[in-house]
């Protein structure tokens, strides 16, 4: 059947649209509709306790979360989380991707175990440290404190927000890590041994070499993980619930509010118009650095 | 380079111990597993008589199997959809490039920025007017769509791993695309789909705002089952931490497995 | 049986021309060997020639059927990549014979082909061993080998020895030559490097820019080189070129002046030339004599000794000059050396690069590899 095919670019043009038409279309819905309803809703008054209650509000529920404290708390939540998360993550990432580079005995094991966090799923994680790390009284936290004649530390109700942190680093350093160890990898032998011809010592090499060297993969660690981080949800849900008070609520937990638990679909379609607007700030730097690596 | 001994041992133990402090609140989990609920909150010790009793405990309860069984079926089941889907759309994407290929894979990639929470309501909505709430269908429908741009990027870079050369040798040969598939791409390429299909798994398998959101009873997988020890159950940490070994157990070997493909996949191929 | 004739082939790719209207005729039997620097188009001319790559117009016949149209495999032709492109999940046995297992040939069939095929090359011990547990040398027998299974009646080849080493090139360009001797086929061989051209072709096509400089035999394109990019691209170490003025034009041929004042009569065709033009002589290293009489006069910087012959690496005033002497010469770096040439050996060039038509044609010129074969047959 395909005895006189040449490969051609028209030809192949056809053929590729249609293999691809399965994948675009259904991204293609799966990204349209939802969104397109987002806006709408955003727009009116909806809300599922009150079914009488409808019609076309105009920016009413952008200016009442806009005026909402809630928001703005949330919002300031939400950029600690995403903040100090990342400058652990990125420090700490790159200097354990230079230790786990190192020659030493066991180095596979080693790093096997360095990136499982990531692979623990949230709820997981987070019950683990909020019960067995964190407890007050049983946690391992509070007998390490203990043996040291520290006071122990309540950590979810005095550091509520911290406590979070260090959970979601803890589940976000390994991705840094793996992906940055990845990275190192690629850096050549020459370059470095040619480094230590010219008189650079381990310091220098690092901040002449290696750090220049991991610069995109610092990048793309950065952009995923604030994509990532900015709608960190299962990790509050299974802890703190948003709490005490607002203490831990992010944008992605009021708009869970919002929706599930008050059923205010307006309100939380807002809620959901700016959290994609944030995100596709971000997205665009992203998007923009892989195109680059597409070209190359 | 000749790193002296002392050095390299120190460099040995430092690397070691972080890499301990990583690993330990797992171990600790593993570990208290295998405890007694009143030494799981006893002060920590690494000697203990060990006893299966709550694992006996969480699988006496029948619906521990149901939402281990929920996260297989969704987890599995989206994945082998999202692998149907991709390959022939990934297919076309490395061998048939056409000038609007480039533009086409970033815009999936695109897709995959949309928080979540950002249509949390209208996803809600149309499952529920659809019967899908609380369905393991919803599930799996949901996390074939979220995983398919991952799934068709890195299908698509094993693909163009792949030496066009030998297709062309193939196709020089007489092989139809039929056959150019059945013969060459898939066997050629198999381990690249592997492991798109076993990263494809753990995400799925880890998701947890989806499930948490659109699940309740039924359809509920490990994720949503976990979180329901954050209640007053909570004080059952033996028994959560049994059941947090098995539900994790399966996916950290998986990820073990594959983590050097991992990154092509999570980081769009930017990174190798 | 196999002719090929390429009629106005035109390539593009978007806006740009990589193969800019090309004309060629090819024998049957004929070995016939594309070269040209990289970027040149040989290889996309070569992947048109096998329907990798579609014509965007033109035509291809072979056999004086039109090609245009027909897949790859039903030309009835055969190709060995540069890559090799052996399938690694094959064995040895399995890639010979997937074209067969394709075409529904029984297995028993398959098996004596692939055997008959494999003992022209020796490869019968490693039929069972997979792509990776072969040498370079080995992968390439293969490749060779899963061509000649197909028995076509076109063997094309993509560089195909570029990545082996130096000794097991000029081990397979023997084995090819012998192959080509045995087979019987039309081959059509593209190369960057004017070595295995000069050796292995019957016809050289010489590229540039997706035109042909130049097509003819071996011979033809060292002593007769149509321009000075053909000069220059065959031949090693590469021609010197100096700039010249024409000082007088007759019917034995045209008087140039070298920069250093002296003067050599070229027996080329002069007609148009006149005094004052300045034109561009070029002489292969080879061509150059070390004579204390010589006109020319310069410093040697460089020496290489390589034994049966040295290479000397003179600055004549500003301008640099290969010589390629004796390997028994004394002279030392620094030594002022003079030098001269046979003016028959010099070649000139106007201003475009086009050469001046020589003459006397050498009696090489017509000379093919297939000659030296026949008169072997007489002996």
């Amino acid at each position: 059947m395909n005895k006189t095919r040449v490969y051609g670019r028209t030809v192949g043009g056809l053929r590729s649209l249609s293999l691809q038409a399965p994948a675009v279309t259904l991204l293609l819905l799966w990204m349209l509709v939802p969104l397109g309803m987002t806006l709408w809703f955003s727009f009116q008054r909806y809300n599922l306790l009150m079914p009488g209650m409808s019609g076309f509000a105009g920016l009413e529920n952008y200016e009442y979360l806009l005026t909402d404290p809630a928001l703005w708390s949330a919002m300031g939540n939400t950029l600690l989380l995403v903040g100090w998360v990342l400058i652990i993550t990125v420090v700490g990432g790159t200097l354990l991707a230079v230790l786990f580079q190192q020659e030493f005995l066991g180095r596979g094991v080693a790093r096997v175990l360095a990136i499982s966090p990531f692979f623990v799923m949230p709820t997981v994680s987070a019950l683990v440290w909020k019960n067995m790390m964190m407890h007050p009284a049983n946690g391992v936290l509070a007998w390490l404190a203990n043996l040291f004649g520290l006071p122990a530390v309540d950590w979810f109700s005095s550091l509520p927000l911290t406590s979070i942190i260090i959970i979601v680093a803890w589940q976000w350093l390994p991705f840094a890590l793996l992906i940055l160890l990845t990275a190192i990898q690629s850096l050549d032998d020459d370059q470095v041994e040619a480094a230590r011809m010219d008189g650079a010592g381990p310091i220098a090499v690092f901040f002449f070499i290696t750090l220049p060297h991991l610069k995109r993969a610092i990048s793309v660690v950065i952009m995923i993980e604030m994509i990532f981080l900015l709608t960190i949800f299962a990790e509050i849900f299974v802890t703190t619930s948003g709490g005490p008070g607002l203490a831990t609520t992010n944008l992605a937990y009021l708009i869970y509010i919002q929706a599930l638990l008050d059923f205010d679909v307006g309100t939380a379609s807002a809620g959901g118009v700016i959290a994609i607007i944030l995100a596709n700030i971000v997205a665009i730097f992203l998007v923009r650095l892989v195109a680059k690596n597409l070209e190359s | 380079m000749t790193t002296p001994r002392y050095k390299r041992f120190l460099l040995a133990v430092l690397a070691w111990s972080i890499a301990f402090v990583i690993f330990f609140p797992i171990l600790w989990m593993a570990l208290t597993g295998f405890k007694t609920e009143a030494a799981a909150i006893a002060d920590p010790s690494l000697f203990f008589s060990p006893t299966f009793e709550s694992y006996v405990a969480v699988h006496a309860r029948a619906d521990y199997l149901k939402f281990a069984l929920n996260s297989v079926v969704v987890a599995f089941g989206s994945t082998l959809f999202a692998l149907l889907i991709a390959i022939p759309s990934a297919y076309s994407m490395a061998f048939l490039p056409t000038p609007r290929t480039k533009g086409t894979l970033l815009w999936m990639l695109s897709t995959k920025m949309l928080p979540p929470v950002g249509v949390l309501m209208p996803i809600y909505l149309l499952f529920r007017d659809a019967g899908l709430l609380d369905t393991r269908t919803g599930l799996v429908i949901v996390y074939t769509l979220m995983n398919l741009p991952i799934v068709v990027w890195m299908l698509y870079t094993f693909f163009k791993d792949l030496p066009r050369d030998i297709l062309e040798a193939g196709r020089m040969d007489g092989a139809s695309t039929f056959q150019e598939v059945r013969h060459l791409l898939l066997p050629l390429t198999l381990p690249g789909i592997a492991s798109t299909g076993l990263l494809a798994v753990i995400l799925s398998w880890n998701e947890a705002f989806w499930s948490l959101n659109l699940t309740s009873s039924d359809a509920a997988p490990l994720t949503a089952y976990i979180a329901s020890f954050s209640s007053p159950e909570g004080l059952f940490w033996a028994k959560l931490s049994a059941a947090s070994t098995m539900a994790i157990a399966p996916i950290l070997v998986f990820g073990w497995l594959t983590q050097k493909q991992m990154v092509r996949g999570l980081t769009f191929g930017a990174v190798k | 049986m196999a002719t090929l004739q390429l009629k106005q082939v035109v390539k593009e790719f978007g806006d740009t021309r990589v193969i800019q209207g090309v004309d060629l005729d090819i024998e049957d039997r004929e070995f016939v060997v594309f070269v040209g620097p990289s970027g040149c188009g040989k290889s996309t001319l070569l992947r048109m020639i096998a329907g990798l790559e579609s014509v965007s117009s033109g035509d291809i016949l072979i056999n004086d059927q039109r090609m245009n149209d027909v897949g790859p495999a039903e030309r009835g032709l055969a190709m060995v990549f540069q890559s090799y492109a052996l399938y690694p999940h094959m064995t040895v046995e399995d890639n010979m014979g997937f074209s067969l297992r394709l075409a529904g040939v029984p297995k028993a069939e398959r098996s004596a082909k692939v055997r008959e095929a494999a003992s022209i090359l020796q490869l019968e011990p490693l039929l069972d061993r997979k792509p990776k547990a072969l040498s370079g040398g080995q992968r390439q027998r293969v490749a060779i080998g899963r061509a000649i299974v197909r028995n076509p009646s076109i063997f094309l080849f993509d560089e195909p020895l570029s990545n082996l080493d130096a000794s097991l090139r000029v081990q397979m360009r023997i084995e090819l030559a012998r192959l080509h001797d045995e087979l019987d086929a039309t081959m059509i061989y593209v190369t960057h490097d004017q070595i295995e051209a000069m050796t292995m072709a019957d016809k050289i096509v010489v590229l540039q820019g997706g035109v042909i400089e130049q097509v003819g035999s071996p011979m033809t394109l060292y002593h007769h080189p149509r321009n000075r990019f053909v000069a220059g691209f065959i031949g090693s170490p590469k021609m010197n070129f100096l700039d010249v003025e024409v000082a007088e034009a007759g019917a034995r041929g045209v008087s140039v002046t070298l920069p250093g004042g002296a003067t050599y009569e070229v027996p080329v065709e002069g007609s148009g030339q006149t005094r004052g033009t300045s034109l561009e002589l070029g002489i292969r290293p080879e061509h150059l004599e070390l004579d204390e009489q010589g006109p020319m006069e310069g410093e040697i910087q460089v020496l290489e000794r390589l034994g049966g012959q040295t290479s000397l690496y003179v600055r004549m005033g500003e301008v640099p000059m290969t010589l390629m002497v004796d390997g028994d010469v004394t002279h030392r770096v620094h030594d002022r050396v003079r030098f001269g040439f046979a003016p028959e050996r010099a070649h000139l060039f106007d201003r475009q690069g086009v050469a001046l038509a020589s003459l006397r044609e050498h009696p090489l010129a017509s000379l093919n590899r297939r000659d030296n074969k026949a008169r072997a047959d007489d002996e």
